[in-house]
């Protein structure tokens, strides 16, 4: 029997109101601080979960018809890629490596992201929040998904791709963005929803999809562009998202105002030294370059961001400790963050290299006051030694700091000359840092990063090692069974990429023969 | 301050030196050679002789920059967490007073890098 709507249809707000307000329900036999327990101890006072205004009120059957819509376009264009061997035309086998570094280092933070913003959707008090976070939960686990479908293209012919979620819990340089996430989840809701919606999908995103998404754009690789384009619509989303749990809880109370604060100055730090990875990948990794990353960071960084901090001083809130630091490393984080992965790349699971005489120019004239200087030297070094066939590596294990894990590259932000050292005594022991923000962050919780999973200090405790290895044995190769134990092929997924079969195969399936014939 | 926790918050600490089998962490920096991007760092056992990381480490360590066999160990300028610091060569890595994730630096004068760009 047809039924006769009595009604006309609800309109939006109407049906985005009953799926969260009017699904959402008073408990009876058990308190609220028992059905939400963690949401009281980090000091964050809320009074009215109702002033709660998700900006995009999504319902779930038009979240399900937008992604579906997405996703059909999404994998047409990465089956005609992958049937049109859309992998030989990018600009250069180089290229390739930065997808590399993308699937290694950001694809397994989607995932944990999903995961995350699962649990906060569950834990917060108020059904807007929950649903809000829930959908972006989906999205992130969707973004996970699709960057592994259309690097899988890539993996069927390069190298460095093949065991990356294996490399995410044991990888040197992988640390640093693991524990970055792990730091945030292992924290509670609100200063999980600060650290990742706010200061990493809000402050930062346009400092790492940005340079990736165009980075893809710029040297033809449109199966990347297209998953990029497919979430961006969700990261315009995720960033509104951000602003609105930053603007909720600052008006929630005042007594919130000095923890978010505290949580944005160890977030936009935290997040400032995992974009290290994507400072180098612009200005080194990326053969046809978009910008440099210092101009990157002035005009997302320093222009917008700091919009963004003038509006929030009406809260009472300032600009992050590090800021002015971020900006006074911007002539020198990426040369500098390549100089360590040249160094070590033997245990790196991509290519490196020297910059060509165009890349070298193209420097010059991005960083007029540093590259030739201090920079254009050591590199060109590197070069002549590897033409006389002694191809510079470092073979012994670099100090990290505790806190980001990254090794202790850094220079002072008053001498680029000397590498920033600070320390803390804890306890009876020292723990070392690369600034004067990983210091504080520590200081503050020393109990939470005394348990850091130092990848070298874990080699040297003999835990990353296969199971049945004798470190006793004679003639035993500890860094080679390091190697071994994070599954990396030695000779085709690290050293240098002169020579490396990447290179090789490229030239060969482009047609043009072999390399240096 | 103390972590903002559900309950009691105490782990041990990753890096006692219990969990090195009889070394202890020592973290070595060159100044103003930064083609060695970061300072190294070693499990020694407590009781090897300073002048063993001298004659047998760090050779095969630095032994790549040209500046390293210009080094005149006699005039070499110690720094322990940043401040002057003056070791005893034939004594060994404990009897110098160096604990577990000590910090040395060493500076060699006259020494400053690839084309005197500290690199």
């Amino acid at each position: 029997m047809d039924m006769e709507a009595s009604k006309k249809k609800l309109g939006l707000k109407e049906r985005y109101n009953h799926l969260t307000r009017g699904l959402d329900w008073e408990t009876t036999y058990q308190p609220k601080e028992k059905v939400f327990p963690y949401t009281r101890y980090e000091g964050i006072k809320i009074h009215d979960w109702d002033k709660w205004e998700d900006p995009f009120r999504l319902t779930m059957d038009a979240y399900w018809k937008y992604q579906g819509e997405k996703e059909k376009k999404l994998y047409a264009i990465i089956d005609a890629f992958a049937q049109n061997n859309g992998h030989l035309g990018v600009s250069d086998a180089r290229y390739i490596n930065a997808l590399k570094l993308f699937i290694q280092g950001v694809s397994p933070l989607e995932y944990m992201a999903h995961r995350g913003f699962a649990h906060v959707g569950r834990q917060f008090d108020g059904v807007s929040a929950r649903i809000a976070c829930q959908m972006q939960s989906v999205d992130e686990l969707r973004h996970a998904q699709t960057q592994m479908h259309t690097v899988s293209n890539y993996n069927k012919y390069y190298n460095g791709m093949h065991s990356w979620r294996h490399w995410h819990d044991r990888v040197w340089y992988l640390s640093v963005p693991k524990s970055f996430f792990d730091d945030a989840m292992s924290g509670g809701p609100f200063e999980f929803v600060v650290a990742i919606s706010f200061a990493f999908e809000y402050v930062l995103t346009n400092l790492l999809f940005v340079p990736f998404m165009s980075g893809a754009a710029y040297n033809g690789d449109m199966g990347t562009v297209t998953f990029g384009f497919s979430a961006q619509s969700d990261e315009s989303r995720h960033m509104t998202l951000g602003l609105e749990i930053i603007k909720f809880i600052l008006e929630q109370d005042p007594a919130n105002v000095p923890i978010v604060q505290r949580w944005m100055d160890k977030w936009f730090w935290r997040g400032y030294k995992v974009l290290t990875l994507v400072s180098m990948m612009m200005d080194y990794m990326l053969p046809k370059k978009v910008m440099s990353w210092k101009e990157a960071w002035e005009i997302y960084g320093e222009q917008n961001g700091g919009a963004l901090f003038n509006d929030l001083a009406r809260y009472g809130i300032r600009k992050p400790k590090g800021w002015e630091q971020a900006s006074i490393e911007k002539e020198h984080l990426s040369h500098q963050a390549w100089a360590v992965f040249y160094n070590y790349g033997a245990a790196a699971l991509f290519h490196t290299w020297t910059p060509t005489e165009e890349d070298k120019d193209w420097l010059s004239a991005k960083y007029p006051d540093t590259f030739d200087r201090m920079y254009r030297p050591r590199f060109e070094y590197w070069e002549q030694q590897a033409k006389e066939g002694k191809r510079f590596y470092n073979g012994t294990l670099p100090m990290l700091c505790t806190t980001c894990q990254i090794p202790m590259f850094f220079t002072e932000p008053t001498d680029p000359t000397k590498i920033c050292y600070r320390e803390s005594d804890y306890q009876g022991d020292k723990y070392h840092f690369c600034s004067d923000h990983c210091k504080d962050i520590f200081d503050y919780e020393p109990e939470k990063y005394v348990q850091s999973w130092l990848p070298v200090h874990q080699i040297y405790q003999g835990n990353c090692f296969n199971p049945g290895v004798d470190p006793t044995a004679p003639g035993f190769d500890p860094l080679r069974a390091v190697l071994d134990f994070y599954h990396l092929n030695f000779g085709r997924d690290n050293l240098d990429f002169e020579g490396s079969e990447d290179q090789k195969n490229f030239a060969q399936w482009n047609g043009h023969g072999a390399v240096g014939a | 301050m103390a972590v903002t926790a559900i309950g009691t918050y105490a782990f041990e600490p990753k890096d006692k030196v219990e969990n090195f089998h009889g070394a202890q962490l020592l973290y070595i920096g060159w100044e103003d050679h930064l083609m060695y991007c970061a300072p190294l760092a070693f499990p020694f056992p407590g009781a090897m002789p300073f002048k063993a990381i001298l004659e047998q480490v760090l050779p095969s360590c630095y032994g790549a920059h040209p500046d390293f066999a210009k080094i005149e160990w006699s005039t070499v300028e110690w720094f322990r967490s940043g401040k002057p610091w003056h070791p005893d060569y034939g004594k060994s890595i404990t009897e110098n007073g160096l604990r577990h994730k000590d910090v040395i630096r060493f500076r060699s004068p006259g020494l400053s890098g690839i084309k005197d760009t500290c690199s």
